[in-house]
């Protein structure tokens, strides 16, 4: 065997390794979403105060939707202050923050909104309509929709202060 | 008390590979049998000590032990015993003690049944064997210990993964695919040790028949098993997504598969020797590589259920082995050359080769798809993923020119085929797959696929079936033998013929399963009240109540449908939806009705929680039953093949164009 060939034999190893290294460095989770920058889906929620919601009376408004549940531990209870923090700064400037509790029993979801002392609008989604709609893979996802209905952003995993105020300040 | 029990075994476990390694080495270079003989004792010590490792965890795990951070993770006081068992495999710092004991139960049993009859190549053998043990006790040992223990210790553990508990196919499906990635190891230190020595003719290849085979076994039953265990508990109605980790179970498989075919040229014809090498090396490292992809999580998939330390670790054993077994080979290039040369290319050596490229180039179409989706990310910074029309649009046709080569390889000549030759053993094939596939075209099947996909099975079934009739017939005229005498000595005078073809016949099983199923599929997902019905294919499914109850560890919603045949009443069917505490998502249990002909499959998708209505999948698949059937034939055909000759000498005589093989003499 010549030995050029040889050496490339061997040498070809390398990237392949190289590939695999980097792959630590991403997050095979966070895919994009192909609805960024479309009209959201629209949606119509009860609210577990017996309040309806739907995107169309939100017109005009920017809105945080947020997906969560009470049995997402450790990602939404993280995020859950974060969002109620958001919802009292940014109310007075037409922010609309909502929560949509997905695949939950009742007495939890609203256990956890007791918890955190939530005081934006929560409502359950029973037949996953919404969830499907929005092609959520898991708890927490946020979709941040501007005030002309379409998705502006979405976030993948607890919120951190940073990015959501970044992200509604962008809105605004 | 387990604790300190455990780390002590597994350290002196890895103190005794790290032992090994160093007296076989020095006992090679210095011709000192005795060094050599107390590195095999090594092997037996690291079995032992493993076993016990393994025991202790069990110990922990019946008896939860929850000082132990592993029970506490994956075992509860509620979670029934059987799964409390099979948690050993539930995560994984289980699945690398597991893995550890696979390997030094089979290290043990290569080195008493190789040392006498391999006096040369054993010592090599047990040193890569050796190093390959050390390298999984190092992760046992400390990133990844099975026994670290946690305080203060909680009173009741959080129970193993529903998804693994929810299925008793959870016994078999992870420890077969790790006996099959196990199992190459050995071929691999063969192969190895055949380099290191410069003895690389016919022997190690021979001798690792054996050992392949088994690895392959168990590879397939792993496959097949997982794929039914998707089936049953993922509610998708599929059984195979081409997920990362699955694909990395096919990789070896579609290698090894290549490998077992080769050999056999090498065997009869001394060529492609360096090609055997470099499969063995690279079954091997895509061994590694599946572990690796299931435990560093760099891509998105199912199985990745734990991102941990031991990721970087994997990469760099995989980069060494490739390392230093490529350039052994590149080193032993020279004395690697073929002894002869293709005579025609109507051969069953030239199809060897073509079945050779078409399941290499099998393997690269699915390395390339599941490593895309990084790979787009680090040279254009675009996030993309890959899916099943990727791999289906690459792999059919590849899968199909194999299946062709797989009927007609076994009953071509070696060297050259006459015409005349080929005109009778074909002609009788190739007008029943004719007829047959004609028939499939009256009763509605359309398209070039699947109507190929049926004609090729079809065809090998019948090429496998005539050869057994021949043979039978042929003894029967020889010997006057009854019917199932002839079958059962004809099979056992050529297990590996005989062996290899029962396989041919389960892949063409196979084959079909997933043509039909695939294909023509009917699926409906309808919301529906007490009593209301949907109706699917031949199905009326009525939907009746829904009921709830807790269980110790669970709490269970069904759904009681009845199902008609042109209102006849067939089955009740009761899919349902299980609330385990610890988890986030409720874990939904399929029930399948399950025939020959065709399964019908419910799924209970969501349900109103004052039982007022229930969403329900339904799916048709037809001829999924074949699947695992011929999953089972394939493996009933690995074991004929591997089951050993009684009678040595009789068997030469008798395997005719096999006389060459001669087990145990070498």
């Amino acid at each position: 065997m010549a030995t050029w060939k040889k050496l490339s034999l061997l040498l070809s190893i390398i990237p392949l390794l190289l590939l695999l290294a980097y792959g630590f460095k991403t997050n095979p989770r966070e895919v994009p979403s192909p609805l960024v920058g479309r009209p959201a889906p629209p949606f119509a929620l009860t609210m577990f105060d017996g309040n309806s919601n739907s995107l169309e009376q939100l017109r005009g408004k920017p809105v945080v939707l947020n997906f969560w549940a009470s049995w997402c531990f450790p990602a939404c209870y993280e995020e859950a202050p974060h969002l109620e923090a958001a919802w009292q700064t940014y109310r007075d400037q037409g922010l609309m923050v909502i929560g949509v509790d997905i695949q939950d029993r009742d007495a939890d979801a609203k256990a956890f909104i007791e918890r955190f002392k939530l005081s934006f609008p929560n409502g359950p989604d029973p037949q996953g309509k919404i969830t499907i709609d929005y092609g959520v893979y898991g708890v927490p996802e946020t979709f941040f929709i501007r005030k002309d209905g379409t998705i502006h952003y979405k976030h993948v995993g607890a919120l951190n202060e940073k990015v959501l105020k970044a992200k509604i300040e962008e809105m605004l | 008390m387990i604790a300190t029990l455990g780390r002590f075994s597994v350290w002196l476990a890895l103190a005794l590979a790290v032992y090994g390694i160093c007296v076989s080495v020095l006992g090679i270079r210095r011709h000192r049998p005795a060094l050599i003989e107390s590195a095999e004792g090594a092997v037996f010590s690291i079995f032992g000590l493993s076993t016990f490792a393994v025991l202790l965890m069990e110990a922990g795990l019946v008896g939860h032990d929850f000082s132990l951070e592993y029970v506490a993770r994956n075992a509860s006081l509620d979670t029934p015993l059987f799964y409390t068992i099979i948690a050993l495999w539930g995560a994984l710092e289980g699945s690398i003690l597991l893995w550890i004991w696979l390997l030094a139960l089979m290290g043990t049993l290569v080195v008493m049944i190789e040392r006498k009859r391999q006096r040369e190549l054993m010592p090599y053998v047990t040193t890569v064997l050796l190093c390959i043990s050390a390298f999984f006790l190092f992760l046992a040992a400390f990133p990844a210990s099975p026994f670290t223990t946690i305080s203060p210790v909680p009173p009741d553990g959080r129970g193993p993964n529903p998804l693994l508990q929810n299925h008793p196919l959870m016994a078999v499906h992870p420890p077969g695919l790790y006996a099959g990635y196990v199992g190459w190891s050995i071929p691999y230190a063969f192969g190895m040790a055949a380099l290191m020595t410069g003895r690389l003719g016919e022997t190690w290849i021979r001798t690792v028949r054996r050992w392949s085979l088994a690895a392959w076994g168990f590879l397939t039953i792993g496959i097949i098993v997982g794929g039914r265990w998707s089936y049953e508990v993922l509610g998708w109605g599929g059984y195979w997504a081409w997920d990362p980790v699955e694909n990395a179970s096919l990789l070896p498989w579609l290698t090894g598969t290549a490998f077992l075919h080769t050999i056999m040229i090498q065997e009869r014809r001394k060529m492609l020797k360096f090609w055997n090498v470099a499969l063995v090396i690279i079954t091997f490292a895509l061994t590694i590589f599946g572990t690796f992809l299931t435990r560093s999580g760099i891509l998105s998939s199912v199985h990745a259920f734990s991102d941990s330390a031991v990721g970087p670790l994997f990469l760099i054993f995989i980069g060494l082995t490739l390392f230093v077994s490529f350039s052994l080979l590149v080193y032993r290039s020279d004395k690697l050359q073929a002894e002869s040369e293709l005579d025609s290319l109507v051969s069953r050596e030239s199809a060897f080769l073509v079945n050779n490229l078409l399941l290499l180039g099998f393997a690269f179409a699915v390395l390339l798809g599941t490593l895309f989706p990084l790979l787009s990310e680090a040279v254009r910074g675009v996030k993309v993923s890959v899916g099943e029309p990727f791999f289906n649009t690459v792999n059919v046709p590849i899968g199909l020119g194999l299946l062709f080569l797989m009927a007609i390889g076994p009953l071509i000549a070696w060297r050259h085929a006459s015409l005349e030759s080929l005109r009778r053993t074909f002609a009788g094939p190739l007008y029943l797959a004719v007829v047959g596939t004609g028939m499939c075209w009256f009763f509605g099947v359309r398209g070039l696929y699947p109507l190929l996909a049926f004609a090729l099975s079809l065809f090998t079934a019948v090429t496998v079936f005539q050869e057994f009739i021949r043979g039978v017939r042929a003894r029967r005229r020889n010997t006057g033998e009854g019917y199932l005498t002839a079958l059962s000595r004809l099979t056992s005078r050529g297990r590996r013929r005989y062996g290899g073809l029962i396989v041919h016949l389960g892949v063409a099983f196979l084959v079909i399963g997933i043509t039909a199923s695939s294909v023509f599929k009917l699926e409906q997902e309808v919301t529906l009240k007490p009593g209301e019905s949907l109706q699917l294919g031949r199905y009326q499914v009525r939907f009746d109540e829904l009921s709830a109850w807790q269980e110790p560890h669970r709490f269970v919603v069904q759904g009681n449908f009845t199902i008609f045949n042109a209102n006849q009443k067939v089955a009740e069917m009761r899919p349902a939806k299980r609330f385990y505490p610890a988890e986030q998502q409720p874990i939904g249990t399929v029930d399948v009705r399950s025939t020959m002909r065709e399964d019908l499959y419910l799924v209970l998708s969501s349900f109103a929680k004052d039982g007022t209505s229930a969403t329900v999948k339904a799916l048709v698949r037809p001829l999924v039953m074949w699947i695992w059937v011929g999953g089972w034939v394939m493996i009933l055909g690995s074991l004929i093949a591997i089951w050993p000759d009684r009678r040595r000498v009789a068997v030469t005589e008798a395997a005719g164009e096999y006389a060459v093989w001669q087990p145990g003499r070498s």
